[in-house]
């Protein structure tokens, strides 16, 4: 099954730039995307730019409406994910709980639909 | 003959109540073996003992009930996937269970029926579930209650019940929950997980009083019911016996905890001739097992205290000093406020009620919105002579409570003390 785990983390919970902590932070998410790698469940992972960066788009009336961000000040913020293929909900947990941000932030982790 | 249809019919319907009761994990844990659906195991289930009744009020009773049901309940299940459209696809998914049908259409006796409840009662209780969720699917699948009794025990629209068991199976189908026994390293925590379902449901039930709460007395049996099943499934797991044993030895004294108009006695008033010697015994024996293992755990701990109050002959003979030291380990395991409230409770009986007071003040930080913090404080300070003072804990202790008996007793309590001073 593929599972999609959406890394949540509120502005300023983690490590910032240039911190001593920073770099382990960091080596966490390498040793985390080269296991994915060497168990062969990697199907694909980012980090996203922050929301300031975002645009939302919707369509009312045929018409399509662009919006700058959302923002949102203080709520967790989508801030990257991995689409992992796990044999079932227990592996997919134990990988997703090797995500640094999730000792901060959270991890939310979704299936993947399977249209039938 | 006509007359003996409403019989046949009686004797079917008896039939089936009594083998849904017993048999549902076993007929289900068999069915998911093959069905990896989980919905769709309880349909086919429900629909294999609608025929049952049918058949049987017809034909009589079967042989082996519960093969029989097992293998309607496989057939509901092919002709399920033989009337879906992507057949070809699930053909291969499905082959064992096609496979199983053929096999037994060439042969007479009904299948045998695999145990698969151990993987069953890992999937109800998997941590990706919400507690509440985790004990109603526990009940519906393990102990085959139905989910009208579930909702009833719960205080629950029965309608609300349903769709929280519908919404768990859909997610344990579609997240990908697995009927997989843990592996060895997730064992401990997952299997403290089914524990502490099963002792929920014991708690819920012994917090129950009487009258209409009668139905909800029956959870502590349910629960001890479970607590055998998982000792069978898991011989030789010290938790599993201490947790067996703390349920049968809290509830050897369920006939002396409560008064005839539904009230709480407390444990140092309860008339002890009440309390059920062969539970107790049977409490003991498991808990001695448990710790000869020397591999001990929160049940374990929990239940050498009750075992201890179990043992003495009264309040004053009980081992403080011992319960004390049993309290402490329990909070280095998990450092549970609670736990230290209690082992001040029990200092208060070993080296007196100042003491007592002394350890209470490093909790209330923890646990100022805990009617049972303020009750202790409350009898504390009552026995320490400083009236005014448990009354304040008295009234607040009633404001946070939650139950009807419990705010009564507390009442008494404090109405006993006005009238001593």
């Amino acid at each position: 099954m593929k599972y999609l785990a959406l890394i949540y983390a509120a502005p300023g919970a983690g490590p910032d730039y240039g911190t001593p902590e920073f770099g382990p932070y960091m080596d966490g998410y390498r040793a985390a995307t080269e296991t994915y790698q060497r168990d062969g469940v990697m199907l694909a992972g980012e980090a996203l730019q922050d929301t300031s960066t975002a645009t939302t788009v919707r369509i009312r009336n045929g018409k399509t409406d662009t919006m700058d961000g959302p923002f949102a000040e203080t709520k967790e913020q989508l801030g990257g994910f991995y689409l992992l293929d796990c044999a079932n909900l227990d592996e997919a947990i134990r990988y997703a709980a090797m995500i640094p941000t999730a000792e901060h932030g959270s991890v939310e982790v979704r299936p993947i639909m399977e249209i039938e | 003959m006509a007359s003996d249809v409403p019989e046949l019919e009686d004797r079917a319907r008896k039939a089936i109540e009594a083998l849904a009761r017993a048999e549902t994990g076993r007929l289900l844990g068999a069915l998911l073996r093959d069905v990896r659906d989980f919905q769709m195991a309880e349909d086919c289930l429900q629909e294999a003992l609608e025929s049952a009744l049918l058949h049987w009020s017809r034909n009589g009773l079967p042989d082996s009930r519960a093969g029989w049901v097992l293998q309607a309940a496989r057939r509901k299940a092919i002709d399920r996937f033989r009337r879906a459209r992507n057949f070809d696809r699930k053909a291969e998914e499905y082959g064992l269970l096609i496979e199983l049908d053929q096999q037994a259409l060439s042969r007479e006796e009904p299948p045998e029926i695999p145990d698969e409840r151990l993987r069953l009662i890992f999937t109800c209780c998997h941590p990706a579930l919400d507690s509440k969720t985790r004990v109603a699917l526990t009940l519906r699948t393990l102990c085959g209650l139905t989910t009208r009794e579930i909702a009833r025990a719960f205080l629950y629209a029965t309608e609300a019940m349903a769709q929280r068991l519908v919404r768990a199976r859909h997610k344990i189908t579609k997240a990908g929950i697995p009927f997989a026994i843990p592996e060895p390293d997730h064992w401990a925590e997952r299997l403290n997980s089914v524990l502490s379902v099963i002792y929920l449901i014991f708690n819920e039930g012994y917090s129950a009083t009487a009258g209409p709460d009668l139905l909800r007395h029956d959870l502590c049996l349910e629960a001890i019911r479970l607590g055998r099943l998982m000792l069978e499934l898991a011989p030789g797991d010290a938790e599993c016996e201490g947790l067996l044993a703390l349920m049968l030895l809290n509830h050897s004294r369920a006939q002396a905890r409560i008064d005839d108009h539904g009230r709480m006695i407390p444990l140092d008033q309860q008339d002890r001739s009440l309390w059920s010697s062969s539970e107790i015994d049977e409490g003991s024996r498991t808990l001695e097992r448990a710790l000869a293992r020397r591999r001990a755990g929160l049940f374990q701990l929990q239940a050498a205290i009750s075992a201890l109050h179990a043992e003495a002959t009264s309040h004053a003979d009980t081992d403080w000093h011992q319960i004390v030291l049993l309290y402490e380990a329990m909070h280095a395991r998990s450092d549970n406020p609670v736990y230290l409230l209690n082992r001040a409770a029990a200092l208060s009986y070993a080296h007196g009620a100042d003491q007592a007071l002394e350890a209470l003040g490093a909790v209330e930080a923890a646990l100022g919105g805990y009617q049972p913090f303020h009750a202790a404080r409350a009898d504390l300070l009552r026995r320490t002579g400083q009236f005014e003072a448990a009354r304040q804990s008295y009234r607040r202790a009633i404001e946070l409570s939650g139950n009807e008996s419990e705010r009564q007793f507390l009442a008494s309590r404090m109405a006993a003390m006005e009238q001593s001073t």
